[in-house]
This record gives structure tokens, C-alpha cells and sequence, in this order.
């Protein structure tokens, strides 16, 4: 076995020195009934090839010939090589938590520079170390809004992503705390009229997204106002994170914290994980944050270095007073989308968001070529809704010719009777113009 | 080719300093270190490191958005190209020490070797770039690969059935104790109290109180076991769950486990199952047989998913027949050859819900299936022995060096103490700090916490007797350079590119992220 460095002297030896007279005899202090005696039920071991040939064979099931036109909280983007290359530096992946600092400064002043990145893009003040993903993000800043406010309710916009608000229902449900939530208007846009009603006295967050699971940039500016005309947080949750390449971010316009997945940086879709999620927030509320955070410092001798800090909110030291359990984090996704945003840099983000923004375009136009219009007229940028009929029946035909057509909103909400035949689909870099129109035909026929 | 400069090394100095160099007993140097500012402090206006495609399009896209909502560029963003970026990230990685780098005997974390074979399994396009809602139908072998996970980990524990869902450790944790809850509720009463070892690590307890239970610790005994008269004193029909980690954070198996079972069950509790260190139990012994009623595991540790310098995780959460209509969606299953995933609420109505966006670390899954297939039943078990005869055998070679607390039977990991250096002055950090000059990652210290300057070693099956020779003959070395220069080993670590680093001011004056001229003094 590669993996086990022992010959039959090495076992002998160190049994000896252990003072054991066999394996079997180190496992003495498990009683023997509690013992299993009988091999596992597992297939054989496998050799390199064998293992590799039957995971291809699995891999080879899997139709990946097109980028897909789904996103819907994963977006297909192009991962430049270097990221993947420079991730696998065996110092960076085969690392742990950076506990002992003086040999981690490399993964400490990678998350320094992941935490510089979120508060950019976010236009927020501090950031966590990662999240595990974006729907236990917002969960977590729900949570904190809670502990920061002293009380219990949390407006939530229909239009967050469906996958998060399950989630942030069951994170809730020992809580006592109460969900409402409000609905979205014809231009896919969070009802303000429903959000300012449902905010009260009572009310510890508004939770709204950026742009929205439908695809349409949100009001973030009149969720804030309304919010803060109660006393409640506004909380923005971004799934499209290429989209703060054009947008402005969600904390100058309003927001107190800002969550979501980075997953369009850097990370793969990966059948939906793993990739990081993000959490940014105004300074002032920082003791309550949960999760881990890098922070610079200086060493003996006076030079820069850094360290994980304000460790007294966590559970290794707080235990059950701790903002969080969150231990393990998403730490090399986290890297992998700062070393994307480091290629990208001013210029290439800038660009990238506007290609996709493009592309969007180029999908709306080829779509309305077919006569599929779009289900909302709010602002969008590279994901958008088209009335398509049947759209179950689209997705089936289209996966028998390979292509991921999209994402039914009937399925996220299945009593609303105007979206019945709705398709959400993405258009990003990936998908050339030629391609559009192939898909658009596709859908047609 | 001639020298221009006429510059020759003088080898006389070279020899000197490298003599005056000590060589540690993992073999570490001082090399060569470079230093490397923030990202954000180079580059040049105008440089980039991506080639992007045109746009195709020449929408504007402010006669679309409003333009209050709209940025030119975001502000501060560094300018860097290709290879300044390669260079940055790859003399940081030159900072940091991983499994790659040398022994990594880090306590509770099973720091095994990562195979390559995973990453290389795992980075196969019809997994890397398989979208999660791509239909059933196109994504057959990926829902294979995690059916047969979970078949895998269901008879690795002896459970009925297993959630992948859970991204780590800790929300397994979340999870489980959710699942607990939901039990409860269907019986008419989700109760107030988890009770948790003293020797527990603090996901537990902070798990426990996410989930609204109160947290009632127990003592452990002098022989760092739970005693069932602990746990029976404790036990009410208030309580919720036991969490037990088993062979517990000491590295010690808790003996008593079916007794203690057999108390929590009698009053209508649950028994948890933290499954950090399941790596010392592969194929010899499984959690579901021994009263265990829910568990989770930490894939990260167990099945060599890589740590990557603190996440991605996964931690599968495997359950009784009894636990299983509550837990989480989705449930992978199987219909004649077709694969399948459970999402709606209404085919699973007791379901506690989703724990987050769609399956699961699936990326986590392929590289822990990879090793399964690899080792097989007899590689797993091979696995199990040879981490506890690695830590049996650390054990030995430092029983009479460092003071061993308990000292009852170790498993896959075991657990010293400073109170043999108390007299020289020499702490549990200094030592750790004194082991990297040596080049050799410290274990966990000061946990667990009934251990007062605990030292937390678990080899793991990996290593070699070489390697644990030379760690524990550093651990000795240090033990007796404590006795005759305690100053030295408190100014460890020498080597690295950072010495002792100032924890207190970074606490005290946050700085979280660069600004324009930040400066740190
Ligand atoms: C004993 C024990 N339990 C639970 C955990 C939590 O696991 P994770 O970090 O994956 O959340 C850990 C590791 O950190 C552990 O060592």
C-alpha cells in the first residue's frame, strides 16, 4: 500500500517498543463485543489504473460538453489554469488552520488579502476568513442581526435565493426568531411597498439579494432605508459575485452586512460544492461576527506578520457562548477566488463584468428572436427569466442534446401562476455568441 | 562561460556558516526566504493578469441600471499580471508549512498524507464542471459516485443510512443535534439539555446552543474516561443527547460506551457520535454498534480530503433507522440502474429541511470515494492499526520525557503534558515553537482542556517509524535543552520568515484588511 510506509520490521519493532503483541492487541481497551469481526462490505481495493479507469468511466456519465445555461447560485465561469496550479503548492492545500503563525504566514496573508478583496468588492469595512457557502452565510448574518438588535423577526425577500431561505428557516427553527417573507413585483424586484409594511420595532434584519435569485439588480438603497427607519439591519446576499465588477457595493448603498458565495471566482461549480462563502460588515458590529479572521500584527523583532485574531468569539475558546460553531471553514476556495480576483485586478474585473453583462444582452436578444420574452422588466445583469411555455419540457429535451437549458422557477415557487413557464437562464463569458443563438434555437425547437 | 564580475563565493565563510547553522532533527534549515509584500502594494496601473473574450455586445449597460447603482472599476483592486501573480502566490505558499512539507502531528485533525490520485480524480470535467442542477439524466455518474459514498460510510459506521449534505465537521454537528431535535419534537417534548464530556472538543458545545439546548458538562474520570455514574447523576428526561467523541480527544476509547448508552436511552435520551476520530476505529470497530445513535464524520481527516489551509470540509452525518425520515435533504437513492436525488419536502415530510445550497461538498466526495476504493476493507483497517501503532509508538519513545497525564490506553493519538519542564520555566509553547526550528509541525497544544499544557500528537498512518523517531528525539532534545538553556527555547523559533508574533496587539487594534499607506508597527 503506497500510502503505508511500514515494512513487517517496522510493525515488529514499534509493537515491541509499544509493548503489544500484535495489532490486534492495541485495540485491548475496546471491549471485545463492541468489536466488529468481520471485514467491511466494500468493494476490493483498486490499483491506480483500475481506480482511475472506474472513476473516469463515473466522470464520463456526467455530460459536461456545453457550459451549461444554468446558474442559479452556481455560476459557470472560466477558471484561468493558474489558479488551479498554483492552489495545488502542496504548502497551500495539504496546510491546516493557521494555527501556529510563524510557519502559516503564506494561507494568513492569503486570507488577509481574501478579507482586502471582500470588503472591496462589498464596500464594506471587515471580513470573515470564509463561510462554508453562501446559504449558511446568510444564516449566520441572520443570526447576528438577532444577537446585535435584541430581537426576533427577519423580513426576507422572496427573491433571495430560494435554496438560502430553506436553509436559513432551518438554522431558525430552534430559535424562536419569525421569517416573513415578502413578495416581488412584475419587475422582479422586492415589493417596498410589502417590505416597508412587514419592517416594524421587531424587526432585527431585512434581507434582500444583490442581484436577486430572479437575475434583477434589487433595491438595495430602499431596502436599507427601510430598514434603518426601524432599527434593523439590511443584510445583501450576492450569488453572481462577478456582478460587483459593474455594480456598486451593496455597503455603499446602504447594507450593514453583505454575504453570499464567491464561488464565480476562482472555484468550479463542482455539482455545487465546495466554494467560499463570504461575509462583510460594517466595523462597528465586528465583535459579533462569526467565524474566523486574519489580522496583521508584528513580530519579535518588529516586522509586518499575521495572525487569526479576536478568537475570543469563537468556540475553541467561548464554547457555547461562541458567535458561531463554525470551525473548518472554506479556506481554499477562499484562495482560489483571491488568486482569480489577483489576475483579474482592476481592468480585467471591471471587463469580465461587463462581458457577462453582454452576453446577458446577447441572450435576451436571441431569446426574443424566438419569441420567448422576459418574465421581468427590472434591471438585470448576466442571468434573466424568459417565458418559455413548458418549461420542465424544455429542460428534458435540452438535456438529451447535452445542454444544461436552465432552471424552472416553478420549481422555487410553485404557487405563483406567473411562473409557470419560466426558464432562468445565465450567460457568461463562456458562452460565445454563436452559442447563444444555437441555445436559443434549441429552446424554440 | 566567463565571470564578467570576477565575483567568487569564499567558501572558507560559506563553510563556517553553514557550520554554525544547526541542522534540526527534522532536518530544517534557515534556505533561503524571500520577503513578499500585499498584492495590493505592486503592480502598475493598467496591467492585468486574464486574456477575456470581447464582448460580443455593445449594450450600455447604464441605459439598463440605474447609475446610482452602477461603478467604472472597483476602487483599490491591485494591477498585476500573469506572472507577477504566479510569483506572489507562490513564494507566500513558501511561507507555510503543509503535510507536503514535513510531519504534521496536529492532534484532533489527522493530518494524513492527501493523494494526488484525489486531486486529479476529482478535477475529471464531468465532475469539476458538472452543474448541480443539470438534470438527473446528465449527471448519472456523479449521483453514483455519491450513492455509493453513501453506502460506504453507512457500513464504515454501521448506521442505516448517511446525509452528505453537512459542509464540515461542525455543521455535521448542527445537523445531528437537529435531527435529535426533530426526533423529540415528534414526540411531543424537543427537551432542554445536552450533556458534554469535559474532554470535549468546543464545536459541541457551541453546536449544542445554535440548536437551543443548554449545555450541562460531565466530568471525566482520573482515567480520562466517562464513568457511567457521572453520566447516570446527570441524566434526566430533560436531556436531549450525549455527545461522546469516541475514542475521545485524550485518544483514549470510552470503555463504557454501551453501559453508558444503556443510561441515556433508558430516560428517552439520544446518544451523538462526534466522529473526529473515527481514523482510529476503520474496520475495527463501528460507532453504530455500539449505541451510538447518530454520528458525523469529518471527510477532511478521515478520508484525506485536504485541509487547504482550513476548509473545504465535509461531515456526512450518519443515522439509526429510526433518525432517518428526519434528516436533511437531499437523499441520494437508487431506482432500478437509475441514480436519483430526494429535494422535495413532500416525499420526506419529517425532514428537517435544507442545511445548505444544493448537495454537498461534492468535490470533497469524489476524493474520499478515490480513497475507499484505493485502500479497500483491508487498507481501511491497515489504516486504523498503523495510526494507533504510530501514536503507541510516539507514545513510548517519550513516556519518560514528558509527563503523560493518563495513563490509560492510547489510540491513534496521545496526549503529554509540560508539567515535567515546569521547573526550567519552559512551556507547552515554547516547545511547540522550538519544535519548528527543528522542522517539524507542533501538535495541538492546550487541547484538550483538562490537560494543562497539553500536547496533542496524533501521527497518523502515513508517517514513517523514521519520522516519528526523529520528531520524538526532537521532543527529547528539547526536553533536556529546557533543563540547561530554557532561553533558547523560549526564543524559538528561530528559522521561519516570522518569530513569535504579537497575538495581543492584533487583538487590540484590529487591522483586518489593507488601506491606502497601511501601516503596521
Ligand atoms: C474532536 C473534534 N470535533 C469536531 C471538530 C469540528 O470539525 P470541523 O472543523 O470540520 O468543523 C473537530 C475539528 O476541528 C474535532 O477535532
Amino acid at each position: 500500500m503506497r500510502y503505508h510506509p511500514h515494512t513487517e520490521g517496522d510493525v515488529r519493532e514499534m509493537l515491541e517498543a509499544a509493548g503489544a503483541k500484535s495489532l490486534d492487541d492495541l485495540f485491548r481497551s475496546i471491549p471485545a463485543p463492541l468489536r466488529l469481526n468481520r471485514p467491511l462490505e466494500l468493494p476490493p481495493p483498486a490499483d491506480e489504473i483500475t481506480l482511475f479507469s472506474e472513476l473516469r468511466r463515473l466522470a464520463a456519465r456526467d455530460d459536461v460538453q456545453h457550459p451549461p445555461f444554468v446558474g442559479a447560485g452556481a455560476y459557470p465561469h472560466h477558471v484561468p489554469p493558474v489558479v488551479d496550479q498554483l492552489l495545488l503548492r502542496g504548502e497551500f492545500f495539504t496546510a491546516y488552520t493557521p494555527y501556529q503563525p510563524e510557519i502559516s504566514q503564506g494561507t494568513l496573508q492569503a486570507l488577509f488579502e481574501w478579507q482586502t478583496f471582500v470588503c472591496l468588492l462589498t464596500g464594506l469595512e471587515v471580513a470573515n476568513a470564509s463561510m462554508y457557502d453562501g446559504a449558511s452565510a446568510t444564516a449566520e448574518a441572520v443570526l447576528m442581526a438577532t444577537r446585535i438588535t435584541g430581537r426576533s423577526k427577519v423580513v426576507v425577500s422572496a427573491a433571495v435565493h430560494p435554496e438560502y431561505r430553506k436553509v436559513l428557516a432551518t438554522y431558525l427553527r430552534s430559535s424562536g426568531d419569525r421569517i416573513v417573507t415578502v413578495p416581488f413585483g412584475p419587475d422582479g424586484r422586492t415589493d417596498l411597498a410589502a417590505l416597508s409594511a412587514a419592517v416594524d420595532e421587531e424587526t432585527a434584519a431585512v434581507v434582500v439579494g444583490y442581484p436577486n435569485f430572479l437575475g434583477v439588480v434589487d433595491a438595495v438603497p430602499e431596502a436599507a432605508a427601510a430598514a434603518h427607519a426601524k432599527g434593523a439591519l439590511c443584510i445583501s446576499v450576492t450569488t453572481e459575485a462577478v456582478a460587483l465588477g459593474l455594480l456598486q457595493g451593496p455597503g455603499a448603498l446602504g447594507a450593514d452586512a453583505a454575504v453570499g458565495t464567491f464561488q464565480s471566482f476562482g472555484n468550479p461549480v463542482s455539482f455545487g460544492g465546495p466554494a467560499p462563502g463570504f461575509f462583510a460588515l460594517r466595523e462597528e458590529h465586528l465583535r459579533q461576527m462569526p467565524g474566523r479572521v486574519c489580522g496583521a500584527t508584528v513580530d519579535k523583532l518588529g516586522r509586518r506578520g499575521f495572525v487569526l485574531t479576536l478568537s475570543t468569539r469563537e468556540q475553541h475558546i467561548r464554547r457555547e457562548r461562541a458567535t458561531s460553531n463554525i470551525c473548518t471553514n472554506a479556506g481554499l476556495c477562499a484562495l482560489a477566488s483571491t488568486i482569480h480576483l489577483a489576475l483579474l485586478g482592476k481592468k480585467g474585473l471591471a471587463e469580465l463584468a461587463r462581458v457577462n453583462y453582454a452576453r446577458g444582452r446577447l441572450l435576451s436578444e436571441a431569446m426574443e428572436r424566438q419569441g420567448f420574452r422576459r418574465v421581468f422588466s427590472g434591471p438585470a445583469f448576466n442571468e434573466l427569466a424568459f417565458e418559455v411555455g413548458d418549461a420542465e419540457g424544455v429542460v428534458e429535451r435540452l438535456a438529451s442534446r447535452g445542454i444544461a437549458a436552465g432552471a424552472p422557477l416553478a420549481r422555487f415557487y410553485p404557487d405563483d401562476p406567473k411562473l409557470r413557464g419560466a426558464l432562468l437562464c445565465v450567460a457568461t463569458e463562456l458562452h460565445a455568441p454563436e452559442l447563444i443563438d444555437l441555445f436559443a434555437k434549441a429552446v424554440r425547437s | 562561460m566567463a565571470n564578467p564580475t570576477g565575483w567568487k563565493p569564499d567558501v572558507q565563510a560559506g563553510v563556517a556558516h553553514a557550520a554554525q547553522e544547526e541542522v534540526g532533527l527534522g532536518h530544517a534549515t534557515r534556505g533561503l526566504a524571500f520577503e513578499e509584500g500585499l498584492l495590493f502594494e505592486r503592480g502598475s496601473r493598467g496591467r492585468t493578469g486574464v486574456s477575456l473574450p470581447p464582448r460580443g455586445s455593445d449594450a450600455d449597460p447604464a441605459r439598463e441600471i440605474p447609475v446610482a447603482l452602477l461603478r467604472p472599476e472597483v476602487e483599490g483592486l491591485p494591477e498585476v499580471g500573469e506572472l507577477e501573480v504566479v510569483r506572489h502566490f507562490t513564494r507566500l505558499s513558501t511561507w507555510n508549512w503543509g503535510i507536503d512539507t514535513g510531519f504534521y502531528p496536529l492532534g484532533s485533525c489527522t493530518m494524513k498524507y492527501n493523494p494526488r490520485s484525489s486531486e486529479a480524480l476529482a478535477r475529471l470535467p464531468g465532475f469539476a464542471e458538472l452543474h448541480p442542477l443539470a438534470p438527473p439524466s446528465m449527471a448519472q455518474g456523479a449521483l453514483e459516485l455519491m450513492y455509493r459514498l453513501e453506502r460506504a460510510l453507512s457500513e464504515i459506521s454501521g448506521f442505516a443510512t448517511t446525509t452528505l449534505a453537512p459542509a464540515a465537521g461542525a455543521q455535521g454537528e448542527l445537523c445531528g443535534l437537529m435531527v435529535i431535535r426533530a426526533y423529540h419534537v415528534a414526540r411531543g417534548n424537543p427537551r432542554k439539555k445536552v450533556l458534554i464530556p469535559d474532554t470535549a472538543h468546543g464545536t459541541n458545545p457551541a453546536s449544542s446552543a445554535l440548536n437551543g439546548y443548554q449545555v450541562v458538562p460531565v466530568k471525566s474520570g482520573e482515567d480520562g474516561r466517562l464513568h457511567p455514574e457521572a453520566v447516570r447523576a446527570a441524566m434526566d428526561e430533560d436531556v436531549a443527547a450525549i455527545m461522546i467523541t469516541n475514542p475521545n480527544t485524550l485518544g483514549i476509547f470510552e470503555s463504557h460506551i454501551a453501559e453508558i448508552a444503556d443510561v441515556v436511552h433508558a430516560k428517552g435520551g439520544l446518544v451523538y457520535g462526534d466522529g473526529a476520530n473515527m481514523n482510529a476505529l476503520l474496520g475495527v470497530a463501528r460507532p453504530g454498534d455500539m449505541g451510538f445513535d447518530v454520528m458525523q464524520f469529518n471527510l477532511h481527516k478521515t478520508f484525506a480530503t485536504p485541509h487547504g489551509g482550513g476548509g473545504p470540509g465535509s461531515g456526512p452525518v450518519a443515522v439509526k433507522e429510526q433518525l432517518a425520515p428526519f434528516l436533511p435533504l437531499p437523499l441520494v437513492v437508487r431506482e432500478g440502474d437509475r441514480y436519483r436525488l430526494v429535494t422535495d419536502p413532500a416525499e420526506r415530510p419529517r425532514s428537517i429541511g435544507k442545511l445548505r445550497e444544493f448537495w454537498g461538498n461534492f468535490g470533497m466526495f469524489v476524493r474520499a470515494w478515490a480513497l475507499i476504493r484505493e485502500l479497500g476493507p483491508e487498507g481501511l483497517r491497515r489504516a486504523a492499526e498503523l495510526a494507533v501503532l504510530n501514536a503507541n509508538y510516539a507514545r513510548a519513545l517519550l513516556k519518560d520525557a514528558y509527563d503523560l497525564p493518563y495513563a490509560t490506553d492510547s489510540l491513534h493519538e496521545v496526549v503529554f503534558s509540560d508539567k515535567n519542564l515546569k521547573p526550567t520555566g519552559v512551556t507547552t509553547m515554547d516547545v511547540a515553537k522550538r519544535l519548528i526550528d527543528h522542522g517539524f509541525h507542533p501538535p495541538t497544544v492546550y487541547f484538550p482542556l483538562v490537560v494543562h499544557g497539553a500536547l496533542m500528537i496524533e501521527p497518523t498512518e502515513t508517517e514513517s517509524k523514521e519520522t516519528i523517531e526523529r520528531f520524538c528525539a526532537a521532543m527529547r532534545d528539547i526536553a533536556e535543552e529546557a533543563a540547561v538553556r530554557p532561553e533558547a527555547v523560549k526564543a524559538a523559533p528561530v528559522k521561519p520568515v516570522r518569530a513569535r508574533l504579537d497575538e495581543t496587539r492584533a487583538a487590540r487594534k484590529p487591522v483586518l484588511r489593507w488601506t491606502p499607506g497601511m501601516k503596521v508597527e
